[in-house]
């Protein structure tokens, strides 16, 4: 392999972890992304393949978490993809091959930064980042959200488990936002 | 003397002291107090002078609708003018001080507008300085400025945060009186999720400034007590301090969230006021109502204040305004007020009743049919000359009068969609329309209904109605026992006669003389009223004043109340701050950043930053010795002319476009063809809008027979994916095509110099020769040993250039490798400054000439519009005054001078034509100095400019004051073959 150092999207070797009072955030540098898309007319197609590698397709609004591979809807006949890093760097060229001509796919990696953010109870802390209903939103929610300008992707893993996708190159202020509002709880 | 006008009960904790001052001199109160009651309490009723006549003022209300005791709070940064005394909730070390006066409150030298009254009447302003006109700016508006206005600001920057959020609910209760709470609590216990919200810091609403009973207890008991099981209850969220100010769509609301007003400054890392959009699935607005008073002559004096706060100063806070007390009323609700001070020992010395008839009060003057025609007092109210029923007249001396002329119930909210509201006869009062907002009802005053039964009868009813509508069981629990007294009113909006000012709005400093004045000079429609006088302007928009202002009006014209409406009701309800509109936006973070890839590198060469929308580019990056960016931008265009550059060009957008029919798409959206471009190729595509303008241009790559990925501007990157994406799902949605963004995903660096791909050989581990990967070549590759990229071999710069991506995790990596690999060359990298410089000497159209209002003939680009096929904006490209000739075309510039200077902006003059219109022959798009020809060149629109080629003209800009000869030459300054970027 390349002899080239990664860096994380917020520009250090290894990923940052903060806790803020009860608030965990923990970046997440393992994880590989990429896009899935039905070609017009193979989403039956596209099931049926990704069937076969145990690849979830997951009903809009929702995450489905699998091994290796999760997935959460984003758009009509559309997901997004993760799987560990470590053995899926290539991810677009697996699915891809597996997939085949059903589908229309497009590594996203590198394009977001991820955020885990943990607490007993994370309403407070994204009732003043979201307008998303996360309280009442079950477990398994997946949806697109603005947290102050920044378009991010919003993934309820568990009751006090969310995970945060923002786009990369604005992981800086995003974790700027996340950080002063985790403070401002205490 | 401390508190000398504390009285007995309260629910004030006076265990504790809270010392705070005005005007400099201390005082002390109690938790629980405002600082209009802790000031009273002292004593104090003088607490502001007036907006225009300087009059003394003291409270009027013991809430949010105050006009009058309007002062400054804190000091330094903190300090906020215009704060309404009763309802600043008071804390130990509060600093208060009055405002528009000079030099003291007691002794205001301005107060010399009330002796020149007579020509400060309405519309004065618009009447007397007209002439000279240059005179407004300069002389007239700052005099009236400084004599006029409230507070002053501290003009240093707000200290505090302020933060935004999100709430949800199934009902919003907004107000939590006995109609809100009792909302609350059908909802609470049905397991509903439900919002209560109050603007004051002790919930309960009149419950706490009245004495009767609620279920048998004290109401303030049975509030507390109601609140503390909604308390109890997870499914409820208890917001004291909190205003709603507005209704918006969809049942959303904006609410303000006084998170630490009432501490001397926030907690660390706690904001001061949080602005929340509550998301209601239903709403309940449960208000409230206001109490208005009677106008008659010098009816504004301190010590003069509404009926209903008179009694709640007493029954909440403890507190008797005076200690001779009279009442004016229309109204029996005025009554309580002489009853419950009587019962709290304080001198009651009449009640004066307009109303004739009816039981007398026991033990208490009652004056029945009798008004209050005029007061004394200089600095606070002495007396009120009472004309009895028979009409003799009688000096009644007093320090405080409570006047009550009825009770409006706050409709506001329910009116932010322009629900007009409708006239109650049976209150003398305008009620909610019929027509407010989607899923908000109202109940208790706010709908009307005045008595306590009937507050919770609505609120218990409203609330099961919500929950029905939901789908919610829930039961009607036993409603508490509470008066229900039916309104006996008698409208009365002023008293007749008497010579002097009879106040209606006392912010505004607006007389029932003024209503007339607007009448006589025709200003009669509410709206021109208010706009002719300011009637209901200011922060407390006219809610004391307004219905009478409209009453008087009606009365003038013969028309009913009804008919001659109201003004319109507009968020906010009660002022709200700036800061907790604009939340964390503010400063640095107005709005977030993006970084490129090499930002860390770059930032560790010193580099110079520019904001590019949300980035932050490299502009260029100085080299010990370099004084000036232009001598660190001449050497990054030399260098890389000379040998090679680079540049991080991450920010342009990419696009990922898949599908059977990604050529065809392309096809569609681009004015030139994709379908035919073969794989491993790419091509500049221009795009334009559908009215024929260009839209944006890029290259756009094949990487697979079925897989293109664009690039955009990094201006239009988001536009115009959502402009493909419009184009996708709304008009070709036949069309097998899959897009998304990839802009993050990669970070990518030009490589711009005769030198170019000798520095990439070093990088790229597959043959880049020109043989293996010529001009326009596009291609997955690896670099370094494995990792996967992307080359494409374009040129911005007009040198042999390519571009090369690779994951954006090892951009920075990248970077590094590439400007080691490129030490041997003497590579530099540079930013947009130098890439500026070299796209205007090649003649490369960008932002200034991308402006929306030129179409690819213009550029000189008309040949790229093909006619084989349709796409979007050919059509409109082709309109008779789109294509005729002599119309702009992209020129190069150049001085006849060398040593003249271009600026951007300049227009086109025929030499020896007048500067007018009629010459204007275009304009320069852009300038830059090019190091390469020594001299600046330019860019630029000109009339007919592909046929004047060679001639001469001038560069004529009134702005610099510059007048250039430049000579027309071709857009290409620097090799116009293309021969070095094929090389």
């Amino acid at each position: 392999m390349a002899n080239l150092k990664p860096l994380t999207a917020l520009g250090h070797d290894a990923p940052e972890v903060l806790s803020i009072g009860a608030v965990r955030i923990s970046e997440r540098f393992d994880v590989a992304l990429a896009s899935v898309a039905a070609r017009r007319g193979k989403a039956g197609d596209l099931a049926s393949a990704a069937q076969g590698i145990g690849l979830p397709l997951p009903a809009p609004a929702t995450h489905q978490a699998g091994d290796p591979w999760s997935a959460f809807w984003v758009a009509p006949e559309m997901w997004f993809v993760e799987a560990p890093f470590a053995s899926h760097e290539d991810i677009a060229a697996r699915l891809k091959a597996a997939l085949g001509d059903t589908t229309s796919v497009t590594e996203q990696t590198d394009a977001w930064v991820r955020f885990d953010i943990a607490a007993p109870d994370l309403a407070p802390l994204f009732e003043r980042l979201s307008n998303l209903d996360l309280a009442r939103a079950p477990v398994g929610f997946a949806s697109r959200t603005v947290i102050e300008h920044v378009g991010t992707y919003l993934v309820k893993r568990a009751a006090g488990e969310v995970v945060l996708y923002g786009p990369r190159s604005s992981a800086a202020s995003l974790l700027h936002v996340l950080e002063v509002t985790a403070k401002s709880l205490l | 003397m401390s508190q000398s006008h504390r009285i007995a009960g309260g629910q004030i904790d006076r265990g504790v002291a809270l010392r705070f001052s005005f005007d400099g001199k201390s005082y002390t109160g109690h938790p629980g107090d405002t600082l209009a009651s802790a000031l009273l309490a002292n004593g104090v009723r003088l607490m502001g002078r007036s907006f225009k006549y300087h009059r003394p003022r003291g409270p009027i209300s013991a809430g949010s609708e105050e006009p009058n005791a309007l002062v400054e709070l804190r000091s330094g940064a903190r300090q906020e003018p215009n704060t309404r005394a009763t309802v600043a909730e008071l804390f130990d070390g509060l600093e208060a001080r009055s405002q528009n006066r000079w030099p003291s409150l007691a002794f205001d030298a301005l107060a010399i507008n009330d002796r020149l009254n007579s020509f400060f009447t309405a519309g004065f302003y618009y009447k007397t300085f007209m002439w000279p006109a240059a005179f407004w700016e300069k002389v007239y508006e700052p005099i009236i400025r400084r004599a006029a206005g409230l507070g002053s600001l501290s003009r240093l920057e707000d200290p505090d945060e302020y933060d935004k959020g999100f709430l949800h609910c199934d009902l919003l209760v907004i107000g939590a009186g006995p109609a809100g709470l009792m909302a609350a609590l059908t909802a609470g216990r049905a397991g509903a999720r439900v919002i209560l919200a109050d603007e004051d810091f002790r919930m309960g609403g009149r419950l706490n400034a009245e004495t009767g009973e609620v279920g048998g207890r004290p109401g303030a008991d049975w509030a507390a007590d109601v609140v503390a099981e909604l308390a109890g209850l997870p499914n409820v969220r208890l917001m004291a301090r909190t205003t709603v100010a507005g209704a918006f769509d969809h049942g959303i609301f904006g609410a303000v969230e006084r998170v630490s007003d009432h501490l001397p400054a926030p907690l660390p890392g706690k904001p001061r006021q949080t602005l929340w959009r509550i998301y209601a699935r239903r709403s309940l607005l449960a208000g409230g109502a206001t109490e208005r008073p009677i106008a008659f002559e010098n009816n504004d004096r301190p010590g003069v204040m509404l009926a209903g706060a008179l009694r709640a100063y007493a029954n909440r806070w403890g507190v008797a305004a005076g200690d001779r007390v009279v009442v004016f009323t229309n109204n029996e609700d005025g009554l309580r007020t002489a009853t419950d001070l009587q019962a709290k020992g304080v001198s009651v010395v009449a009640v004066v009743d307009s109303r004739r008839g009816g039981p007398l009060l026991p033990g208490l003057r009652h004056l029945q049919g009798a008004e209050v025609v005029d007061s004394a007092g200089r600095l606070g109210l002495s007396s009120v000359t009472v004309r009895m029923a028979d009409g003799r007249t009688e000096v009644i001396p007093c320090t405080a009068l409570g006047v009550s002329g009825g009770w409006n119930p706050n409709v506001n909210i329910h009116s932010h969609h322009r629900s007009r509201p409708v006239w109650a006869e049976g209150i003398a009062a305008f009620a909610p329309g019929a027509d407010g907002p989607a899923g908000l009802a109202v109940a208790g005053a706010a709908a009307g209904r005045l008595s306590t039964h009937g507050a919770l009868l609505g609120g218990q009813a409203e609330a099961l109605a919500a929950l029905g509508d939901l789908g919610i069981p829930a039961t009607a629990g036993d409603l508490p026992k509470a008066e229900d007294a039916p309104v006996s009113i008698t409208p009365k909006w002023y008293v007749q006669g008497g010579k002097g000012r009879a106040w209606i709005d006392q912010q505004n400093d607006v007389t029932v003389k003024d209503v007339k004045l607007a009448h006589q000079e025709n200003f009669t429609s509410v709206e021109h009223l208010k706009r002719y006088t300011t009637l209901g302007m200011a922060t407390d928009q006219g809610k004391t004043g307004n219905v009478i202002g409209l009453a008087v009006m009606a009365e003038l014209t013969g028309k009913p109340i009804p008919e001659t409406g109201t003004t319109i009701y507009r968020p906010p309800y009660t002022p709200v701050a700036m800061g907790a509109l604009a939340g964390r936006s503010r400063g640095k973070e107005f709005k977030p950043f993006r970084l490129t890839p090499s930002h860390k590198w770059a930032a560790e060469q010193g580099a110079v930053f520019v904001e590019v929308g949300m980035w932050l580019r490299t502009q260029w990056l100085p080299r010990a010795g370099e004084t000036t960016w232009r001598q660190s931008v001449d050497r990054e265009v030399l260098a890389t002319r000379k040998s090679v550059g680079i540049c991080d060009v991450t920010t342009l957008g990419k696009i990922d476009i898949q599908g059977t029919d990604a050529g065809t798409f392309l096809d569609r959206v681009y004015a030139n063809t994709f379908s035919t471009l073969a794989v491993g190729k790419c091509r500049y595509g221009l795009m334009l809008r559908e009215d024929g303008m260009v839209f944006d241009d890029g290259t756009t790559a094949r990487l697979a027979p079925e897989e293109y990925v664009m690039t955009t501007t990094t201006a239009n990157a988001v536009t115009v994916f959502r402009h493909l994406e419009f184009c996708r799902q709304c008009l070709w949605p036949d069309l097998d095509v899959q897009l998304i963004s990839t802009t993050e995903a990669w970070a990518q660096f030009s490589v711009a110099g005769p030198n170019a791909r000798r520095l990439l050989e070093k990088v790229v581990d597959q043959d880049i020769s020109d043989a293996a990967f010529p001009y326009m070549g596009a291609g997955n590759i690896t670099v370094c040993g494995g990792l996967r990229g992307r080359l494409f071999r374009i040129s911005f710069s007009g040198e042999l250039a390519y571009e090369i991506a690779v994951p954006t995790r090892y951009g920075d990596a990248l970077i590094r490798k590439l400007v080691e690999a490129g030490e041997e060359f003497g590579a530099v990298v540079y930013g947009t400054e130098a890439l500026g410089v070299m796209r205007v000497e090649k003649g490369h159209v960008a932002g200034n000439e991308l402006n929306g209002q030129s179409s690819a003939l213009n550029m000189g680009l008309g040949k790229m519009v093909s006619k084989k096929k349709d796409s979007i904006g050919m059509p409109l490209s082709q309109r008779e005054g789109m294509v005729a000739e002599g119309g702009y075309r992209l020129v190069g510039v150049k001085p006849v001078n060398p040593a003249d200077a271009l600026s951007a902006g300049s227009h086109f003059l025929p030499e020896g034509a007048a500067p007018v219109l009629a010459n204007d022959g275009g304009w320069l798009t852009s300038m830059v100095w090019s190091p390469h020809l020594g001299h600046c060149i330019a860019l630029g629109y000109l009339k007919g400019g592909d046929q004047k080629i060679g001639t001469r003209m001038r560069a004529v800009n009134f702005m610099n004051k510059t007048d250039v000869a430049v000579e027309i030459v071709s857009p290409h300054f620097i090799d116009p073959e293309g021969e070095r970027l094929r090389g």
